[in-house]
């Protein structure tokens, strides 16, 4: 096959919404490849970019567990490809997660990412918020962020670039080729975090 | 993929704030709408209590709505159904870290904001409980917190979605563990859509505004949804879901997630019931994946259910022409 194969994990959240911006991304870039939803162990096998979507992340997390794609995502992880996790995605991808309310809780986690996670940092739903922010490391000099619920990163590892903050909490990460956000890029019309991630994927590949 | 814009000219629920040096906006058509996005291809369950809760979140559910009674003890209790305690919802919120969802009466548009100031994630204007008033519903633009309604056909899912609705599930008939109306309802919208769908792909918009005339909603409302084929907000399935397969055979009608109300914790086998609906719904494309789920569950131990031709209460009709 040519050009790269990239998969948004579709076990459950707003997995249309991400398809739609790579694909975007990928159109305005000239990369040729395909983008398709994954669930299946085979499936996220042949891929050369993985993204996991916003959603909630005890789901996402229970169910990839269910059927033996958590453990095929961190073999894919463990080779390279890169990733991006947005809100509930990077959760997924951290080492460590608790709940700002609920406090330390089990919950499946791909233990790969060098963060430790606060799940619902800015409050609930009604302190959901829109606004824009600034990833100057890769390029990004404004985005417009729609937090929702977001999870904030409260520690970093040495290997853990942080990309952007508000007010003071980190809400993008990069190590390697793995990129967390706290907010949803897919949902606003603005792809180039979509577009940074494809030019990743084409250069590794 | 749905659009998330549809703000109403200045809605009151938009709160503009400064946080440090950065402009933030809250209670946004595309953070209410995107909340719900959030809940795409999940489960919804009903809950009482605490420990249903844990019980829920542990199974995979992807939010917890919080009743007083469920709608099955709603039906058989009688009298006037309000919104439930607050002292249990927010027991609850401190116990689960999934989203919280509460229900208020149609119409009501305090309790409304009762369950605003409590800050649970979403509130659904039901009709579980007793309408407040039966000839409007709440002015849903005027919240931050987002909203979702029930409907039983189109016009009643885009009168909802203009008054600010964020999500829209079926209504079903709620209590009963009988998924036949919410089939009924699903399929309604969809033949509604197919059909709209089609004019406007015909290009006659003067058929068009016909129907929004018909449906009492505006043009540019049904354009919008016309062009999309689908709804213009998440549409979740829900009213008398009771088993894996119930759960499955909604999404192959094209519902975006489901609510399950009395099946599962009126069920005599709760916790082994709830895990196998989550998985039925996430692995719907795949029967193999629904058998194994819907083996989960004994069939024995499942609500006994009623018939709905002949019941006392239709609470699918409440609000329904408003």
């Amino acid at each position: 096959m040519t050009g790269v194969n990239i998969g948004i994990l579709a076990v459950q959240g707003d997995v249309a919404e991400n398809l739609s911006a790579t694909r975007m991304a990928m159109d305005e870039l000239g990369v040729e490849g395909i983008v398709t939803e994954v669930k299946s162990p085979e499936q996220i096998s042949d891929l050369d970019g993985l993204i996991i979507p916003g959603g909630e992340s005890t789901v996402i997390g229970t169910l990839s567990l269910v059927n033996g794609a958590l453990k095929k995502i961190k073999e894919k992880i463990a080779s390279g490809i890169p990733v991006l996790g947005t809100c509930a995605g990077m959760i997924l991808l951290s080492k460590k997660a608790k709940d700002r309310v609920v406090g330390e809780m089990e919950q499946p986690l791909l233990d790969y990412l060098d963060i430790k996670i606060e799940r619902n940092a800015f409050g609930r739903q009604k302190d959901s918020f829109e606004a824009d922010i600034a990833l100057e490391k890769i390029g990004v000099s404004k985005f417009h962020g729609v937090f929702i619920r977001a999870p904030s990163v409260i520690d970093i590892g040495k290997d853990v670039e942080i990309l952007s903050k508000f007010n003071e909490k980190i809400v993008a990460v990069k190590q390697g080729n793995i990129i967390g956000t706290s907010f949803h890029p897919e949902l606003t019309a603005d792809i180039s975090i979509h577009k940074y991630f494809v030019n990743l994927v084409q250069k590794k590949n | 993929m749905i659009p998330l814009s549809g703000d109403f000219g200045n809605a009151k629920g938009i709160v503009r704030e400064k946080i440090g040096s950065f402009e933030t906006r809250r209670g946004t058509s595309t953070l209410k709408r995107g909340f719900a996005h959030m809940l795409k291809n999940g489960v919804v369950m009903d809950v009482t209590t605490v420990e249903q809760a844990q019980i829920a979140e542990d199974a995979g559910a992807v939010a917890v709505m919080v009743l007083d009674k469920l709608p099955a003890d709603v039906r058989k209790a009688g009298g006037v159904a309000r919104t439930a305690s607050i002292r249990v919802i927010e027991e609850i919120m401190d116990s689960v870290t999934i989203p919280v969802m509460a229900k208020c009466r149609i119409g009501h548009v305090y309790e409304a904001r009762v369950l605003g100031e409590t800050d649970i994630d979403m509130i659904d204007e039901s009709e579980v409980l007793t309408p407040a008033d039966e000839f409007h519903h709440i002015w849903k633009w005027d919240f931050t917190t987002p909203f979702v309604n029930g409907a039983r056909n189109l016009g009643e899912a885009l009168r909802r979605i203009e008054e600010g609705a964020a999500m829209i599930r079926t209504k079903g008939e709620p209590g009963t563990g009988n998924v036949a109306e919410a089939v009924i309802h699903i399929k309604n919208v969809n033949t509604e859509l197919r059909r709209i769908k089609s004019i406007y792909d015909a290009g006659d918009e003067q058929d068009l505004i016909s129907i929004a005339r018909e449906l009492k909603v505006s043009y540019s409302l049904v354009e919008e949804t016309a062009s999309l084929g689908r709804l213009p907000v998440v549409n979740f399935a829900a009213g008398g879901i009771s088993t894996p397969a119930d759960a499955a055979y909604l999404m192959t009608l094209g519902c975006d997630g489901v609510f399950v109300g009395s099946g599962i914790f009126k069920s005599e086998d709760a916790k082994e019931r709830a895990q196998a609906v989550v998985l039925a719904t996430t692995f719907w494309e795949d029967s193999d994946k629904v058998k194994e789920a819907q083996k989960m569950v004994d069939e024995r131990q499942s609500m006994l259910g009623l018939d709905t031709k002949n019941l006392e209460l239709r609470m699918q009709e409440r609000g329904s022409t408003a």
